[in-house]
């Protein structure tokens, strides 16, 4: 049954469509009287960026699938055929190369942002939660989509990653088969990484991001003091720090929009294989099974976990140190997800929160940087050691949470955001 | 915080950079693509001394014609050999991969990419670095790649390299320099000790042309890339400039 006190238009069309779909009332919801905190600073941007990079891959990605060949024996040559016959085609694809790129550096800016001011507290542990679902399923998208080049670095990479299945005990390397299709990297992985990519987890994406905006629409958007705005509303009801999403956030995103732009578009044009790391220079070559690399490094925006992954050079309780890798990397990512319960503190933001809160954020994102930069170079027994330590405070950052967190002196919250 | 995070991320970027590279490459060189005669003098050089066993298999003809200006019936006449392929086919080869392997060891590769692959320092200084070396089968041998399957067939240009004992200037590990000539003394020398067609450095600008040329091939939309990006990043600025005053006068009314 209708709900009769939604938002209709007077008359017109809009009005005839307002009694079949609730345009005029979404629009209202999510935009035009979607109250976002007037304090947001550049930081907040990062969602609306990820958005656009979203767009860009889905419409470069339907592009690139009407010249590009999925099989073994096609691949490689259709990727050269876009880049050389097609036209535009150079264009699309380093649309796309590029924007995988910066999905991840926008990604980890956004998940930075919400570190940086408590976004995944209370209320908002479901709008964390999908969110760092979509992480997991753009890992997903990522990993599968840079197989599809059929290079050396996508072959051998893919071939890594997939042979960490084979190190759970027991069901590990038929898992492996079974994720491979095969008894080594083949046209049939290909085949069904392209359909993993191109369909199923573009479908998966849109929509764990169509639930992260509803959620966060329902609970609304947190802000750099972590306020919850909606305690002071005027007597409309509307919250006296708030301002409408449409026009004031979109205009200002317009801006944003364009400073990523500028900085997008000179990779693009100038450096799309962004000095070899967001198209690796082994790429250039055909996949070829009987030939291994030098050196095998993963895209920079896995490198954390790589290292993560290498880091355990040591068994532990019977378990074998390959297998422990990979519980320590899957386990990096998984305590992300229970971040909301392992934050204490009284307060959202690290403008409130004491000392430790803060040096045990800086010493992770200095880990983690770290981490990414060891993930591409060789190990060496002193980058080991180094990369131990890294994981070590990357995991102490979440472990000890609830300890530090409860122990801390917090700074009074103001009743209001500060500006 | 950040800017110490930053800070520490570039400082280690260069490690990372020089941890890619792998053989040693002593000539550095800077691809020129607006040079077209550079260009047009390096596809002849392709044609006529790589193509009878490198393909370019990705790249057209009529494609490297219209960028680097070589008209169509110059390319007909003295680029095109077989009478198999057109103006608009891919610059293929007649030799087979097989034979390839079975005559040098190893099929000798597409170059389409070499100049992304490897880089066009490696090419400028791999064709520079042949010198006999009885040893070998071919009776020569590659300062950059050892042991390397090519024949020297740019030997009737170059004329006959060797490597010889001799002063130098560049260092030599473990070695101080002469203090009066400041040079070093190496027997890793490369010496051309019987004229070929060109002189040294006529011979070295024919390499430059020819990797040039490579460069070229291994990217051509770079030539589009670079006539298209002032545009884009022109509006962009202009669209930025126009968004941000409409946010100034939204945000009038926020306090």
């Amino acid at each position: 049954m209708a709900n009769p006190n939604k938002a209709k238009a007077e008359s017109g069309v809009m009005r005839w469509v307002d009694d079949r779909f609730p345009a005029t009332q979404m629009m209202q919801d999510h935009l035009t009287k979607y109250y976002a905190p007037k304090n947001f600073n550049f930081l907040y941007l990062f969602g609306v960026l990820a958005l656009l990079v979203l767009i860009n891959q889905i419409l470069t990605g339907v592009w690139l699938t009407m010249s590009y060949n999925p099989s073994a024996e096609g691949a490689f040559d259709s990727i050269e055929y876009i880049m050389r016959d097609v036209e535009w085609g150079w264009l699309i694809r380093y649309l796309h190369t590029t924007g995988a790129s910066a999905f991840f550096v926008v990604i980890y800016m956004h998940m930075f942002r919400a570190l940086m001011y408590g976004s995944y507290k209370a209320p908002r542990e479901l709008v964390w939660i999908f969110g760092m679902t979509i992480y997991l399923a753009l890992m997903a998208e990522a990993f599968m989509g840079y197989l599809l080049p059929w290079g050396q670095m996508s072959y051998w990479g893919a071939q890594v990653i997939i042979s960490l299945f084979s190190a759970i005990p027991g069901i590990g390397p038929d898992l492996a088969q079974w994720v491979r299709g095969d008894y080594l990297i083949s046209g049939i992985t290909l085949n069904r990484f392209f359909a993993l990519h191109v369909v199923a987890l573009p479908i998966v994406i849109l929509a764990l991001v169509v639930l992260h905006i509803i959620a966060l629409h329902e609970v609304g958007s947190n802000n750099p003091d972590g306020v919850d705005i909606k305690q002071k509303k005027d007597e409309t009801g509307k919250p006296l720090d708030g301002i409408a999403f449409h026009p004031y956030y979109t205009v200002k995103d317009l801006v944003g929009i364009a400073i990523f732009l500028f900085v997008f578009c000179i990779v693009v044009f100038y450096f799309p294989e962004g000095g070899g790391y967001f198209i690796e220079k082994p790429n250039f070559e055909p996949a070829n099974p009987l030939v291994t690399p030098d050196h095998i490094a993963p895209v920079w925006y896995f490198t954390p976990f790589y290292a993560i992954l290498r880091a355990i050079t040591f068994s532990l309780f019977g378990l074998d140190a390959k297998f422990l890798g990979v519980v320590f990397m899957g386990g990096a990512i998984a305590i992300l997800f229970v971040l909301p319960w392992l934050d204490r503190s009284p307060v959202r933001s690290m403008r409130y929160k004491g000392w430790i809160s803060r040096t045990m954020l800086a010493l992770f994102c200095i880990s983690f940087v770290i981490l990414g930069i060891l993930g591409v170079l060789p190990s060496t027994e002193g980058r080991t050691l180094l990369a131990q330590a890294c994981t070590a405070m990357y995991f102490a950052f979440f472990l000890l949470m609830p300890i530090y967190t409860r122990l801390e002196k917090t700074k009074p919250v103001p009743e209001r955001v500060t500006g | 915080m950040k800017k110490q995070l930053f800070a520490l991320l570039f400082a280690l970027l260069p490690i990372t950079a020089f941890a890619a590279g792998g053989a040693s490459v002593p000539h550095s060189m800077d691809p020129d693509l607006t040079n077209q005669e550079s260009l047009q003098n390096g596809m002849q050089l392709y044609v006529n001394y790589c193509m009878g066993c490198h393909s370019m298999e990705h790249q057209r003809f009529a494609r490297s014609a219209e960028d680097i200006g070589i008209p169509q019936d110059l390319v007909e006449e003295n680029l095109i050999f077989s009478p198999d392929l057109a103006f608009n086919d891919q610059m293929q080869i007649a030799m087979h991969g097989e034979d390839g392997e079975s005559w040098f060891g190893v099929a000798p590769p597409d170059l389409s990419l070499m100049s992304r692959l490897r880089g066009t320092d490696y090419i400028y200084s791999y064709l520079l670095g042949f010198y006999r070396d009885p040893g070998q089968p071919l009776g020569v041998n590659n300062t950059v790649l050892e042991a390397s399957a090519m024949p020297n067939v740019l030997e009737p240009l170059q004329g006959v390299q060797e490597m010889v004992c001799a002063e130098t200037d560049q260092p030599v590990e473990g070695q101080s320099p002469d203090p009066l000539s400041g040079k070093y003394q190496s027997c890793d020398v490369l010496k051309v000790t019987q004229e070929g067609a060109m002189d040294p450095d006529e011979f070295e600008e024919a390499i430059y042309d020819l990797t040039n040329f490579l460069a070229y091939a291994g990217e051509p939309s770079k030539l589009q890339a670079q006539a298209l990006a002032p545009k884009v990043l022109i509006f962009i600025i202009i669209f930025g400039v126009v968004a941000y005053f409409l946010k100034r006068e939204y945000w009038r009314d926020v306090h």
